[in-house]
């Protein structure tokens, strides 16, 4: 366990600032380590404090309330975190109530992204948990007037070994939250075999809540005298509002107000988009008001970017020399006078995240105060540029985290947030923005448009001697400086930069992409197109060797070693893990391959027009490994089983992370077959699920996943099982079809 | 002023009669079980029954519901015994949860239709609901267990949801 926290009592009144609700007798603290976020720009440096963490309080009645600092956006994590807390402190599983922490930077970092709820906070969970049953354990020897080491924890009870005599969690509450607790390095945690929820498939805490409609999303809040509003966006990034019919809304039942939004510039950060927004006593009658708005814009310089031009514009570069940035020997010469090469551009169109639940916040503004409902993955960052809008201190701002109906990044921005407190302000009311699916669909954070580039050149002996790989993508910093033009470090991290392949001759290069629109992070990020280019090109070189992928694969990746990109020039990200912490392991790339080969049946033969594909990534310090099977018939494309096998250390909740698989491989499914965002004159050419298709149940095939059991330190499980499965898709239709996919989606080239 | 039963209780509102059912719900009524999710009968997480029917909720205006009944994921049960319900919690079917209501409306009418759907039914019954977070398999799962484990439970259900309001 760590040293270098420290543990200590908080107040019954700091348990009430820090959740909002009434704290037990006994309330415990953490003090984090800072980490730095995935994403160490500006726009996220506030995630990263060192301050108070997590809170168990216990109640007279025995209920153990354990707070969920981060958020809950399908992906488990108001069971899981619980769960190691509970597991440790031996507490009663049903008498513990989850308590959802408001935004506080005394918590440590609550940004809910880069798969890292687990990862970060397994130990200190479990620090948590020990802490708490060591001091109940105190109280009731002290109570007994034995030895300490005489009495013993278990489900929610503490007894003596000696007589049997016991006291609830309850009775000794009061007692316990007096007694000082012990330093870190005095604490006794279960070994492995002795847990009872770590590990275990739990039921989610809110599922009964889901059944019968009784949960609270974003777009659920309801306060007393509440405006909704409905917002007309400028649809070119850049452009602003020139004219409009302030009127004509008002002339429709039930609006009550106009509201021009503030004019912003560049960067647009998190800050509102230019535009008007339309506010009255139900959310219809906004839509209605504002399609009479009649908004004529000055759609500024972006107006000119058309997707489809830009695109080729990427493909031309990227097969020239580009900027280099780990290199091994000299690939140029190495390709020059190889025997054999191959050479391959893969591009994949913009998309974003279309959440089932659009988002939507809700804000009040009351004597310099301001308090937020929201459907948030980064509840400070919310916090953050809540007060920046307003122009009071982020101590002014509370923000509450609701359920979140879908998030895969699109949440991680806290932009619908500001527009509702700004209304707030201006009005003097409380104001829900209530996004429309064609909001969501046309004014996102969109996951960049992309190019990549390989050229292997390979000897007399079938061995690939010499590997050039390059990328293009507008970055996700440009968001944030409105300059950037280039992919940057942090996302030549994500399973580019970090090729774990054991070549003489490599060079890793970028190109140019300038950005056009607001660029986001979604679902593994750049993986996305990473994943999707290096799993395809090596299937492609072991067709043209003719051996099986899988061997290729496993001969490219070479002996069991860690990966260190370091030395080579590259400043490897690896996800914010500090020097040393889940390297690149070669050996658990290749065993979940393996596994996956042994168990999917991938290596089988199929029907004439039926195909296997496979590929393998690692992301955030998981290892994931995925096979599809596909028919193509009469020029459509059917997917029929696929198989994943992930090795994300220690499992905490393995239903869910079961169930973070199956979400992956339709996520990944999606962006293979059939998902693109495209834009003339710099706006969205798609509005909602009609044009921007998404997998529906008929397209849902047969899932099995496999889980690695594992003692090694947990790693990232919500986003690893993304980046194999376009590459294992687009290598089945090959092997049905011997049709090459090397653009995204497969929607272009056959139906699905 | 329109009439409708609301869950076997007779409600009404005085709302623009183009308002759509879902904002009728959510809005005036605040039942926010039933969900918005497109706005155009896309996606299915507005999903109530009308007179047993499965609808879309967020495209049917309230004029075409006056004097018809209404039932909503609230009414299937506040104690999620309904059995397409605990087929959903035998799978553990929910992630994000947001879609589910729809999911579940869905699921109870094509059961009252089809008590025994086989994949081709369940796929062709439930495309028009959306599930971002890739729940389909378990609710193709718990959609098959519910219509083993009970059909006494359904023949119950039928009666409760077309009959009742009679």
């Amino acid at each position: 366990m760590s040293n270098h926290k420290q543990i200590k009592s908080v107040s019954r009144r700091d348990f009430l600032r820090y959740t909002s609700v009434t704290g037990g007798v006994f309330v415990l603290g953490a003090v984090l380590p800072s980490f730095s976020p995935v994403w160490a720009n500006a726009a996220t440096a506030n995630d990263a404090s060192n301050t108070l963490n997590l809170f168990v309080s216990i109640d007279d009645d025995s209920t153990v309330n354990i707070v969920c600092h981060r958020s809950e956006m399908g992906q488990g994590v108001r069971t899981g975190i619980p769960q190691i807390v509970a597991d440790e402190l031996c507490a009663d599983w049903s008498k513990v109530n989850v308590v959802q922490g408001l935004a506080d930077e005394a918590y440590g970092s609550q940004n809910t992204d880069g798969s890292r709820s687990i990862r970060r906070f397994y130990t200190t969970m479990r620090e948590m948990g020990a802490t708490a049953r060591a001091m109940l354990e105190q109280a009731a020897a002290q109570k007994w007037a034995v030895p300490v080491a005489d009495v013993f924890a278990e489900n929610g009870m503490i007894v003596h070994k000696a007589s049997g005599k016991a006291l609830s969690f309850g009775e000794l509450a009061s007692a316990a939250g007096q007694i000082t607790p012990p330093a870190i390095k005095d604490l006794t945690f279960k070994s492995p075999e002795q847990f009872k929820l770590i590990g275990k498939p739990v039921t989610s805490v809110d599922l009964s809540d889901v059944l019968t409609g009784n949960t609270t999303f974003g777009q659920d809040i309801k306060l007393d005298d509440m405006l909704y509003a409905s917002i007309e966006r400028c649809p070119v990034v850049g452009g602003s509002v020139k004219t409009f019919n302030k009127d004509a809304p008002l002339k429709v039942a039930n609006v009550l107000a106009v509201v021009e939004m503030p004019k912003q510039s560049l960067p647009v950060l998190f800050k509102n988009l230019n535009g008007v927004a339309v506010l009255a006593s139900n959310t219809w009658s906004a839509l209605q008001g504002r399609q009479a708005l009649d908004v004529s814009w000055d759609l500024g310089a972006n107006q000119t970017h058309d997707s489809e031009a830009y695109l080729t514009e990427l493909k031309q570069r990227i097969v020239t020399k580009g900027k280099p940035f780990r290199q091994i020997g000299d690939a140029y010469k190495a390709y020059e006078s190889s025997e054999q090469s191959l050479e391959a551009t893969y591009t994949l169109p913009y998309l974003v995240h279309a959440p089932m639940e659009p988002p939507a916040a809700t804000a009040v503004f009351k004597d310099g105060y301001c308090e937020v409902w929201a459907c948030t993955q980064t509840p400070q960052s919310t916090q953050q540029n809540v007060a920046g809008a307003l122009g009071i201190d982020k101590s002014k701002v509370k923000v509450n985290v609701t359920l979140l109906g879908g998030g895969f990044g699109r949440k991680s921005k806290p932009d619908f947030s500001v527009e509702a407190a700004v209304l707030a302000q201006k009005t003097g009311k409380p104001v829900k923005v209530v996004w429309s699916r064609e909001d969501e669909i046309r004014h996102g954070y969109y996951h960049a448009i992309s190019a990549q580039h390989f050229q292997a050149g390979i000897d007399a002996n079938n061995k690939v001697t010499s590997w050039l790989q390059r990328t293009a993508f507008p970055s996700i910093s440009w968001t944030f400086t409105g300059t950037t033009d280039e992919p940057q470090n942090n996302e030549l991290s994500l399973g580019f930069g970090d090729l774990p392949f054991d070549i003489d001759n490599l060079s890793c290069e970028t190109h140019k992409a300038p950005a056009h629109v607001r660029i986001g992070w979604m679902r593994s990020v750049s993986n996305i197109q990473h994943g999707f280019a290096i799993g395809s090109f090596v299937d492609e070189l072991a067709e043209k060797v003719g051996v099986s992928t899988a061997q290729m694969w496993l001969t490219l990746i070479g002996d069991d070693r860690i990966v260190d990109p370091k030395p080579e020039g590259f400043d490897y990200a690896n996800y914010g893990e500090p020097d040393g912490a889940f390297p690149i392991e070669t050996k658990r790339l290749k065993n979940v391959l393996n596994e996956l080969m042994g168990k999917s049946g991938a290596d089988q033969p199929t029907a004439d027009n039926e195909g296997w594909g496979i590929s393998v990534h690692r992301s955030f310090v998981s290892y994931v490994a995925v096979a599809t099977k596909v028919k193509v018939e009469n020029n459509k494309v059917s997917v029929l089983e696929m198989h994943s096998v992930i090795d994300a250390g220690r499992v905490i909740n393995p239903d869910r992370v079961k169930s973070q698989q199956e979400g992956a491989m339709i996520f990944g499914l999606s962006i293979a077959l059939m998902s693109e965002i495209t834009l003339k004159e710099g706006a969205i050419e798609q509005s909602n699920f009609h044009d921007y298709n998404v997998l529906r149940m008929h397209q849902s095939p047969k899932i099995v996943t496999h889980i690695i059991e594992s003692t090694e330190a947990p790693g990232g499980v919500g986003e690893p099982g993304v980046p194999p499965v376009a590459a294992s898709v687009v290598n089945a239709i090959y092997h049905a079809s011997k049709t090459r996919i090397r653009a995204l989606p497969v929607s272009k080239h056959f139906t699905v | 002023m329109i009439r409708f039963n609301l869950n076997n209780k007779a409600v009404e509102v005085d709302v623009d009669p183009n308002m759509p059912l879902l904002w009728v719900l959510r809005d005036i009524l605040n039942m926010t079980g039933t969900k918005f999710g497109c706005g155009m009968a896309q996606c299915g997480a507005c999903t109530v029954h009308l007179d047993g029917q499965p609808i879309r909720s967020c495209v049917m205006p309230l004029s075409a519901i006056a004097d018809k009944n209404v039932d909503t994921i609230e009414g299937l049960s506040t104690d999620a015994s309904h059995p397409v319900q605990q087929a959903w919690l035998e799978h553990n079917v929910p992630q994000c949860g947001y879609c589910q209501s729809g999911q579940i409306m869905s699921a109870v009418a094509l059961l009252n239709e089809h008590p025994n759907p086989d994949d081709e039914t369940i796929d062709n019954y439930m495309q028009g609901n959306i599930c971002r977070c890739g729940t389909y398999p378990r609710i193709k799962a718990a959609i098959k267990t519910a219509a083993k484990n009970n059909r006494s439970a359904f023949d119950y259900s039928l009666a409760k949801d077309v009959g009742a309001h009679v």
